[in-house]
């Protein structure tokens, strides 16, 4: 299943890494962001995407960070290292497991990572990467910023959507 | 030279592309490039294969990992600059050709 710009996405709750629900609601703007432990496309773009968190905080952006990664076949993004990584990198969002992978699955997430930007009303205002060029830290998610000052100031986000770029969502067999 | 790489990971044609970069630098123009994909769990074990894409230069990894679990998964990267990549980057294969070259020669002297 794949959401179409404009449609309204999917209500969840998951737990964070301390086992508190988190759904997307209740913000003038919230950023879903597939991403997983092991990704170099995910790892590469993680400052960015933890800093526009952090400077869009205080505009009442909300990130919800998620690994929907099958932790059976992949260790490497099971709960434990998810909770190891928040604490080491001291991350100022919550990082949700999505176990099921249904999240994923209602989202038609495709890789780490995939960033789903919602408006108020939950409908779906940006999708794709962080910006350009995960090799480039210069450019500092600039899609995504741009999405969130679109969506903050009632524009449409120009682009709305770009393709995601990351490694496959790793799936249950 | 041989590029494992794996069909989960889109860094396959990106690779291939800094390889032959890196060859036309070091005036290599003969060299024959072996593409071998892995397919499953069970091949990624029989070729020690930690992520993709992995460079062998003469069976030698171009950044022989450390304790990389092997499986089907992308590879991280670390660049010299501190930067997180899924290919290794020009200098580190410059780097991984200079050595080959250096075995080469010393092999030639010492024949």
């Amino acid at each position: 299943m794949t959401i179409a710009i404009g449609q309204q996405a999917a209500h969840f709750q998951l737990p964070d890494t301390e086992g508190e629900s988190h759904s997307p609601d209740g913000n003038p703007a919230t950023v879903v962001v597939f991403t997983c432990n092991h990704c170099p496309y995910a790892l590469a773009w993680h400052d960015r995407i933890m800093e526009a968190a952090r400077d869009y905080y205080g505009r009442g952006v909300r990130f919800l960070v998620i690994n929907s990664n099958d932790a059976d076949r992949y260790p490497r993004d099971s709960l434990e290292a998810m909770k190891r990584r928040v604490t080491q990198e001291q991350w100022p969002v919550p990082y949700l497991h999505d176990s099921s992978q249904e999240v994923a699955s209602a989202y038609g997430a495709k890789t780490t990572p995939d960033i789903f930007v919602l408006d108020a009303e939950r409908r779906l205002r940006y999708r794709g990467a962080p910006d350009s060029d995960y090799g480039d830290p210069s450019q500092n998610a600039a899609w995504l910023r741009g999405a969130l000052d679109a969506v903050l100031e009632g524009r449409a986000p120009e682009p709305a959507e770009t393709k995601p770029v990351g490694c496959s969502i790793k799936w249950k067999a | 030279m041989e590029l494992l790489w794996w069909a989960g990971c889109p860094s396959t044609d990106r690779a291939l592309s800094e390889l032959r970069a890196a060859l036309q630098d070091a005036g290599i123009s003969n060299a024959d490039i072996r593409m071998t994909e892995i397919r499953s769990e069970e091949e990624a074990q029989g070729r020690a294969f930690v992520g993709s894409p992995t460079i062998l230069v003469d069976g030698e990894d171009v950044a022989p990992p450390s304790e990389e679990p092997v499986g089907l998964t992308c590879r991280v990267y670390r660049r010299p600059e501190g930067t997180v990549s899924p290919t290794p980057g020009p200098e580190t294969l410059r780097e991984a050709l200079r050595r080959a070259r250096e075995r080469t020669t010393h092999e030639e002297v010492t024949r």
